[in-house]
């Protein structure tokens, strides 16, 4: 299986092919409808959002609570489609890859393909497993959007699979 | 009268909340387990895997199973020879809910308000109550993960239409639902009623037992019928593919008007969470 360490560089990501397994170690943001929301609002308006976009990876997750003496609680992935209208803003500002679950639409798929990106799927509905990789959690921005803030996690061998590969390639079904 | 406290009902959704979220139920248990046992397909047995070690590390744990831990749904069944002192109903299984929610650090996932989306919070639950006979309580609780719950679907039938027209209804919400509500599906369904109650028939019919087939011959065809078509979409676990994109399928039905057919889908992502308790 393919290791990988961010930041997620265009040359990294060349090399991915659709239904690949990967395992992510580094920085990676969540940030889910309200916060993509917010970041495209931003964008649109020439602002800076909250986090360097350059190269970065968004994971679409909003974690449950932190239980006492833990780093982080449940922190599966929630249904990429949503955040479909939002996506080909992000990744003209810089996103490198994207982390959810589900299929994406045609245009995504294709400003994936122009600009070069990745989409991963990672184990849908598996937040307590997934919450074993994380090593740091901390809230960067909109603090007041509660469990839809933006979160900085540090992860070690986050599971993956490419969903979309940089050439516009799909995993059947996405 | 028998006299129930309404502390005792809060306190038991709050214990059911905990377990719901955390435990995942035996009977899904035991039906991944099996589709584990069937799959060839490598990433999908991988996925099913990821599954079945996450069930073992939120009750290991004591983590929520999904980071969504739902809108909450308490089912009561209240016997009519019950009567419930202290205060009022609706804020004591509130209260349970909040409590159970804290305890089990799940997600303040419901907004108060659709449009403005503020004040994200463990509650208010949807509570359903029935009137049954008997001098007992039955609290279930069901957090419902909103990812299956946007893929519900309601058609109102013509009277004439027969069930294969239904069976291929349900079929094309799983196609629609593809990968993302988190297949394998359990999938719900409710038939006959108004259109409201086809939707809650649909939602209640996720509380059977999974490994159970429907005691009416008509609907457990149906429920066989639906399950080999799903399961032949090839959407698989998590959409990687394979035989294995429904578990189940559970129909309850009620009597309906004579010029209609109202039939409900209500999914379920594989972490089929509720948890049921008598007073």
């Amino acid at each position: 299986m393919r290791k990988l360490l961010t930041p997620l560089t265009k040359d990294k990501i060349a090399g991915l092919k659709a239904g690949e397994q990967v395992l992510l170690s580094g920085i990676i943001y969540t940030a889910r409808d309200q916060a993509h929301k917010l970041i495209a609002a931003a964008l649109s308006k020439g602002g800076k959002p909250p986090v360097e976009l350059s190269s970065c990876v968004i994971y679409y997750c909003g974690p449950s609570g932190t239980p006492e003496g833990k780093v982080i609680g449940s922190c599966g992935p929630t249904t990429s489609s949503r955040m479909d209208a939002f996506a080909p803003l992000l990744l003209e500002a810089g996103v490198s890859a994207m982390i959810g679950k589900g299929g994406r639409s045609d245009k995504v798929v294709r400003e994936i393909k122009r600009r070069k990106a990745v989409y991963f799927i990672t184990y849908a509905g598996c937040g307590a497993l997934l919450a074993r990789t994380v090593r740091k959690a901390e809230v960067i921005a909109y603090s007041h959007l509660g469990p839809e803030a933006v979160y900085r996690l540090e992860v070690e061998d986050f599971p993956l699979i490419v969903a979309i590969d940089s050439s516009g390639r799909k995993l059947k079904g996405f | 009268m028998r006299k129930i406290p309404a502390a005792k009902i809060s306190d038991t959704t709050a214990e059911l909340c905990a377990r719901a979220n955390i435990i995942l139920r035996k009977d899904v248990l035991v039906l991944l387990r099996s589709a584990r046992k069937k799959e060839k397909n490598g990433l999908a047995a991988a996925a099913l895997d990821a599954i079945l070690e996450n069930a073992r590390a939120a009750a290991a744990e004591r983590t929520p199973l999904c980071q969504d831990t739902g809108l909450p749904y308490v089912f009561l069944e209240i016997g009519q020879g019950v009567l419930i002192t202290g205060c009022r109903l609706d804020a004591a299984v509130n209260n349970g809910v909040k409590r159970g929610y804290a305890f089990a650090s799940c997600r303040q996932s419901v907004v108060s308000h659709p449009l403005s989306r503020s004040g994200s919070s463990y509650v208010p639950a949807v509570i359903h109550t029935d009137i049954v006979p008997g001098s007992k309580v039955r609290v279930t609780v069901f957090p419902k993960g909103f990812g299956s719950e946007n893929k519900t679907g309601l058609k109102m039938f013509r009277p004439t239409e027969s069930g294969d027209e239904i069976v291929n209804y349900v079929v094309s919400c799983a196609a629609e639902a593809g990968a993302d509500a988190c297949p394998p599906y359990i999938i719900g369904c409710g038939i006959g009623g108004g259109a409201d109650t086809a939707c809650l028939l649909a939602k209640k019919s996720l509380l059977r037992d999974v490994r159970k087939r429907s005691p009416d011959r008509l609907l457990r065809k149906m429920e066989k019928e639906i399950l080999r078509k799903v399961n032949r979409l090839n959407i698989g676990p998590m959409g990687l593919g394979g035989g294995c994109t429904a578990l189940a399928v559970n129909i309850e039905a009620s009597p309906t008007h004579i010029a209609g057919l109202p039939a409900a889908v209500n999914i379920s992502c594989h972490a089929l969470r509720s948890a049921s308790a008598v007073i």
